[in-house]
């Protein structure tokens, strides 16, 4: 049925579009990067998405699908700890932490989320779980008990708690307020960009993915953002705002959970696509420039004929792509021909 | 066109062997919230108060399926969700896991105006209820003993299974059988709760907003969250409408059901209906749900595929209207 449907909308448009391959998408989290970075910690986050991007170009040259594409990218940007997802999460108020995820198939539009994960080691495998088995969305308890009954991985909470987000948490809370604006603060220097780190307080992984035959998907998970209230729940679990998927494109999003909920970024870029006529490029553009305000939004998103876009209206967003045609990238902050 | 609308609902999904007495208990229930809403309307209170004293009033009445009433989870208890969206500057809020708060749409109006966050579930929804001195009551408040007799029920139909939708059979051969074939959410229909409830309205100013409000599925489990309280599926409002759904929750969140009515109207310039209608239409495929709609020009319109869903609208020039086929 979805197959059908791709077609009509195509044959609607007045062409066959021609299928372009494979494409891949992944994200670390958009935000108030700033470029005065500690570089190794530049590096060992480029590294990371370099060797999540190899993982991810060399399943679908082994024509692992979309799905299972996506979730073995974001299982592996949960395991790093560099990045706001899995091990690495921010913490709460409390300083525990609490992940949600999301996976989104484009040609069922099967759904699974999750949300306050405190033990499971990959949020993004239990969101698989809970989409094939039950339930659309699990959270809390009740989630931890269904991680339990399927024997899915666990570990002490404290295995996700890194000296960085404690760090990080112990700021946020001097400056005493909940860390979601995003403009740099005005006594930056230096120093403060290495005691701070210069990192985003907030962030995500994320993967999207096509393959030759247009099969879409997306993921995306998080830890939320630094010092919020137990029990917050942000955008990423939350289908059509963080994540989504259907037969023209697949999108996972990134930055202040709020904004993109209420602008239920991820279902508008692909409902532009459809009901504008827009290309993928043009309608991410739209979401992301004209819909979000300034400084709260990342995405990323492949379209079924193999296109890829990465628009982002913050600082910087960790990002990387690579397509069938042997386009690649690997960035951060906006190329110089944005 | 122009002037105050607002629309109410109970549910998607009727037993047709639903017995007279309770078909009017809900119509009368549906009726007195309608006016509740339509007093507001008159006295220019803004939309997003009189969605948000309306879902209150459906909550604490035991008819319907939120508040009050809620359905059951596998454990016997209620765990409640909500949410409310303010067209003007699309504000929203949302809570999930809610077992003491009386009113769950109030919560999540707290949320919404009171704390940084968009969406707070469980425990933390909670604590934050106790910061702010909600009125709370024990979880036994919101148990009914019908709702425990339909758990009954639940647990030996034994279902609540991920793909179990038979096609909705004609209402002609259902026949006076006991065992109807009907389902909806994996229960036969006369065990199903009818689920959800939710007001849209918009004011004189054209302003519009959205509530919905439930106590979920039947005999679901525990941390389970359905559509309600996710802004795009059972909630959604902005310049242009407001629209609060109800049915099978997957169906609905897949399909953005909420969110879509307005894409289609903002990206497609459909009008009001022909917006509900399309996404009913073209969003649901084989599942089973209804919505309620107001549109900024005070415009109202529903739809729904299932086989009923409680209903009732009014108008500024007078049309009003409550029904459930």
């Amino acid at each position: 049925m979805r197959l059908r449907r791709t077609r009509a909308l195509q044959r609607e448009r007045g062409r066959w579009w021609r299928r372009m391959g494979w494409a891949i998408a992944l994200q670390g989290g958009a935000g108030d990067i700033s470029p005065s970075l500690l570089p190794e910690r530049r590096l060992a986050k480029e590294a990371c998405l370099r060797h999540c991007l190899r993982l991810g170009v060399d399943a679908l040259k082994s024509k692992k699908s979309p799905l299972d594409v996506v979730e073995l990218v974001v299982r592996e940007l949960e395991n790093n700890p560099h990045f706001n997802a899995g091990r690495g999460s921010v913490l709460t108020s409390d300083g525990t932490v609490e992940m949600e995820s999301c996976i989104m198939d484009g040609n069922t539009m099967k759904c699974g989320a999750v949300s306050g994960l405190t033990t499971v080691v990959n949020a993004i495998s239990l969101a698989r779980l809970v989409m094939e088995r039950t339930h659309i969305y699990l959270a809390f308890d009740g989630a931890e008990a269904f991680a339990r009954e399927h024997g899915v991985e666990t570990l002490d909470a404290s295995h996700f708690i890194t000296p960085e987000n404690i760090e990080r948490l112990k700021q946020a809370k001097e400056a005493n307020r909940v860390q979601i604006d995003y403009t740099q603060p005005m006594q930056k220097n230096e120093k403060d960009a290495a005691t701070t780190d210069g990192d985003s307080r907030i962030g995500t992984v994320g993967c999207v993915a096509v393959d030759n035959d247009g099969n879409l998907a997306a993921a995306t998970s998080t830890g939320g953002f630094v010092n919020k209230m137990v029990g917050r729940i942000g955008d990423t679990p939350i289908v059509g705002a963080g994540t989504y998927a259907n037969s023209l494109c697949a999108v996972s999003a990134t930055g202040k959970g709020e904004a993109i909920i209420r602008g239920t970024v991820a279902r508008d870029v692909a409902a532009i696509m459809e009901f504008k006529g827009l290309s993928l490029e043009e309608a991410a553009a739209c979401v992301v420039k004209e819909r979000v305000p300034k400084g709260n939004v990342g995405l990323v998103a492949v379209s079924a004929t193999g296109e890829v876009t990465m628009p982002f209206n913050t600082t910087g967003m960790y990002r990387a792509c690579a397509t069938e045609d042997g386009y690649s990238e690997i960035a951060i902050w906006p190329s110089t021909k944005d | 066109m122009g002037g105050w609308a607002i629309a109410v609902h109970g549910g998607a999904g009727v037993d047709p062997n639903l017995p007279l007495h309770r078909q009017e208990e809900a119509k009368q229930v549906l009726a007195r919230c309608l006016n509740l809403g339509i007093s507001a309307l008159r006295s220019s209170l803004p939309a997003v108060d009189v969605v948000e004293l309306v879902v209150r009033e459906l909550e604490s009445d035991p008819v319907f399926n939120s508040g009050r009433g809620s359905a059951l989870t596998e454990k016997g208890t209620v765990e409640m969700e909500a949410s409310i969206m303010d067209g003007k500057g699309r504000r929203c809020g949302a809570v999930s896991g809610v077992t003491t708060v009386k009113n769950p749409v109030s919560l999540a109006r707290l949320v919404m105006d009171k704390s940084p966050h968009s969406y707070l579930a469980f425990s933390g929804a909670e604590d934050f209820a106790r910061l702010h001195g909600v009125e709370v009551v024990d979880n036994d408040y919101f148990i009914t003993e019908d709702n425990r007799g339909m758990l009954k029920l639940a647990k030996e139909a034994n279902t609540i299974m991920f793909d179990y939708r038979i096609p909705t059979v004609l209402l002609d051969t259902c026949g006076a059988s006991v065992e109807n074939p009907l389902q909806m959410n994996g229960l036969p229909i006369s065990v199903y709760a009818p689920e959800t409830v939710g007001c849209v309205v918009v004011d004189g100013q054209g302003r519009c907003a959205a509530a919905t409000s439930t106590g979920g599925l039947m005999n679901k489990m525990c941390g389970r969250i359905g559509d309600s309280p996710l802004i795009g599926a059972g909630t959604y409002a902005c310049g242009l409408c407001g629209v609060s759904c109800t049915g099978e929750g997957e169906a609905i969140i897949r399909g953005t059901l909420a969110r879509d009515v307005a894409a289609v109207m903002e990206y497609k310039g459909l009008g009001l209906q022909a917006a509900v209608d399309f996404v009913v239409k073209e969003r649901l495929d084989e599942g089973q749900a209804g919505m309620i709609a107001v549109s900024q020009n005070g415009e109202v319109a529903c739809g729904f595929n299932t086989n009923g869903m409680f209903r009732g609208f009014a108008t500024e020039d007078g049309f009003i209207e409550v029904g459930i086929w």
